[in-house]
């Protein structure tokens, strides 16, 4: 392999490096809150996908990804308190299979909605054919709109979560409910907002992405295992390692296809997954020592 | 219990199944039997999974892998032709063994391969290899990462399916011979073999129910039912919890695979969807109908629903119904529909709902029994 190429895959791996990253970040910001997987969450960003193209159609593509987002924002909501909230003394097996019968169903509708033909959001900028040169490597606009996206997206969760009075609620209440909730926080409240805000950056995503790998209605369940998988790998409610794990599990899969057949492509986020889960379920970045403490 | 009221569900469901039997014949509907047959070989992974899930508390989002293993191992085992192989001593040997047959298949061609018992043999030692080898890490892991680490095993069984060419890609495997029990006994999906395979499938069915309800009153059942109710209780009082845990995740894997490897004979073939992830989690939603740990329930529902399913009752909502089958029974009734709570308590699950929504302390919910067990907000790590 020449420097173009490697430079070349590289780049891809990094694009869907960093989608797999935003589906983690959801999977975190969730998980921490609640202490529930939600496995709905690959269909959050299609669901943003699909109704961004639908309103494409007739609303300008800003106005359609900003609509789009707010009404995923809004069914996130909705599913927590309707689904969630009458069970939440629950089992967490209780509320693992009440995810995954969320994420049929809404796979389903979706199935019913937008049939099974790949859509795709034109190219922000310029159009299929348009390329920038990156040291000899000739890449897609529109890569440069998912990588950009996705680092917004992170920079503004951490502001979020640092500076506001809410992000800094909600975090009180990942790290101890029972004292946030004597400090005055409404921790239900937070609850709803994390599955908001987590569907939120899912639309975004697929909006982003859906030009570079289309969209269908069946794509969810790979990207939430994948997203797990990177969720695992930078450990559980961890959104800084989360991203780097997404970029390392990226550029590998790019990295695979390039040597082996694309087939095994899918293969490799679950090897990885099974292999981080058996040796290391703490993820890659927490000493072993500290992650048997926190998990105990 | 008696062993006697242990049992007489089993008496009651093989009267059923002649009554159902004549009924058919004398309404000349005896093709329903064909769905009825199959429905009972997905029951077999269903009543596995209810011991792994119900009893032992394990939930796994990779069954359809272990029916699809059992399945694939015996139809290529039996489909495979090693004619040009015939020289070979080994074969050779194995044919005068009668382990390796020569017949003929739909086309006249002719094939040798492997008799349909050694294949049967070897699809469970498989199974239960593999079974062991993914149980040994993953059984360790708990809530979460279980059910991701089964599923993920569940998917790379279903692209190695999807992948293999000698397992026949997309297409899976067809003319798979019929499957000689006894001389006069095969399991075999043509027509005039209906009535005959109706009742080889719910023989296995009943001995596999019979077997499950032994392991549940037996000193296993009991362990596994303190491991459910509380691990640490369990291995404090000398329960080696990991090592029940493990060897019911063999047993029901390898109950999988019997389904798989009958089911397969019967129809003939095997194709990939039947490893298909929405094929797993409809096994976990009949296992949750039926009252996880219901073993009754779990059998009545897989046949029940299956058969629904497999006669196109719920058309292009067939996942969808399965789905929200799911949720309904998790949010309503998590002890299973035959044994749904009275209907007050199903209301009070909405009340408490809005009640929350409004309300900002938890009302006191003493009684709840799931409360011990895993308070909302405690994380449950990998291990503990």
């Amino acid at each position: 392999m020449n420097f173009p190429q490697i430079v070349q895959y590289g780049l891809s791996g990094i694009t869907v490096g960093s989608i797999y990253a935003i589906v983690a970040v959801g999977f975190n910001i969730i998980y921490s809150t609640t202490g529930i997987i939600n496995f709905a969450q690959g269909e959050f960003l299609i669901v943003g996908a699909m109704t961004a193209i639908s309103l494409h159609q007739i609303l300008p593509l800003w106005l359609a990804i900003t609509l789009a987002v707010i009404v995923t924002t809004i069914l996130g909501g909705l599913m927590e308190v309707v689904f969630i909230r009458p069970v939440r003394n629950a089992s967490v097996l209780r509320l693992i299979i009440i995810t995954i019968g969320l994420s049929i169903l809404i796979r389903e509708a979706m199935l019913h909605v937008w049939d099974e033909q790949p859509r795709y959001l034109p190219y922000f900028t310029g159009t299929e054919s348009s390329t920038v040169g990156v040291f000899g490597a000739y890449i897609s606009p529109q890569v440069l709109w998912v990588l950009g996206t996705s680092a917004v997206i992170v920079a503004g969760l951490t502001l979020f979560f640092r500076f506001t009075p809410t992000g800094r609620a909600m975090r009180a209440c990942a790290d101890d409910r029972m004292a946030a909730c004597l400090c005055g926080i409404n921790d239900r409240w937070m609850v709803t907002l994390s599955f908001m805000l987590s569907a939120g950056i899912g639309a975004l995503a697929g909006c982003v992405i859906s030009p570079v790998t289309l969209t269908q209605y069946d794509m969810g369940a790979p990207l939430a295992i994948k997203g797990f998988t990177v969720a695992i790998l930078g450990g559980l409610g961890n959104s800084m390692a989360a991203v780097v794990a997404g970029l390392l599990l990226g550029l590998l899969e790019a990295f695979v296809v390039s040597q082996f057949a694309s087939a095994y492509k899918e293969v490799v986020a679950i090897v990885v997954l099974l292999l981080i889960l058996v040796f290391r379920p703490t993820g890659l970045f927490v000493r072993r020592d500290i992650g048997a403490l926190r998990a105990a | 219990m008696t062993p006697l009221r242990r049992y007489w569900p089993v008496a009651a469901i093989a009267l059923a199944v002649i009554v159902l039997q004549a009924a058919l014949s004398v309404t000349d509907a005896t093709y329903y039997m064909t769905q009825v047959t199959m429905s009972a070989y997905y029951a077999l992974v269903v009543i596995g999974l209810c011991l792994l899930m119900g009893y032992a508390g394990q939930v796994s989002l990779g069954h359809a892998g272990f029916f699809a293993i059992g399945g694939y191992t015996v139809a290529y085992m039996t489909t495979v032709n090693l004619l040009a192989y015939r020289d070979v001593p080994l074969v050779h040997w194995l044919q005068s063994l009668h382990l390796v047959v020569q017949w003929q298949n739909l086309y006249g061609a002719e094939v040798l391969s492997f008799s349909p018992w050694p294949a049967f043999i070897a699809a469970l030692l498989l199974t239960g290899l593999i079974a062991l080898l993914i149980g040994v890490p993953v059984i360790r892991l708990k809530g979460h990462y279980l059910a991701m680490a089964t599923l993920g095993f569940g998917l790379i069984i279903y692209r190695i399916v999807l992948g293999t060419k000698s397992l026949g890609q997309a297409d899976g495997i067809s003319n798979v011979p019929p499957f000689h029990l006894l001389p006069w006994l095969e399991v075999n999906g043509r027509a005039p073999f209906r009535i005959q395979n109706y009742y080889i499938a719910w023989a296995t069915v009943l001995l596999a129910m019979v077997l499950a309800i032994n392991l549940v009153h037996s000193r296993v059942g009991r362990a596994l039912r303190s491991i459910h109710q509380n691990e640490e209780a369990a291995h404090s009082l000398g329960v080696n919890t990991y090592r029940y845990k493990l060897a019911i995740f063999v047993l029901s894997a390898l109950f999988a695979a019997v389904g798989g490897a009958l089911m397969t004979h019967y129809n003939g073939s095997i194709g990939p969807s039947e490893a298909t992830v929405m094929k797993s989690v409809r096994y976990v939603a009949i296992v949750a109908i039926g009252g996880m740990a219901n073993l009754w329930g779990a059998m009545i529902m897989a046949i029940l629903l299956n058969f629904l399913s497999l006669r196109g009752v719920f058309g292009t909502f067939d996942d969808a119904v399965f789905g929200a089958i799911l949720i309904a029974i998790m949010l309503f009734a998590p002890q299973g529909l035959l044994r749904m709570p009275k209907w007050h308590a199903v209301a009070s699950v909405w009340r408490k709902g809005t009640f929350y929504f409004f309300a900002r302390k938890l009302p006191d919910t003493a009684g709840e029994s799931e409360k011990s067990r895993m308070s909302p907000f405690s994380r449950g790590g990998p291990h503990g």
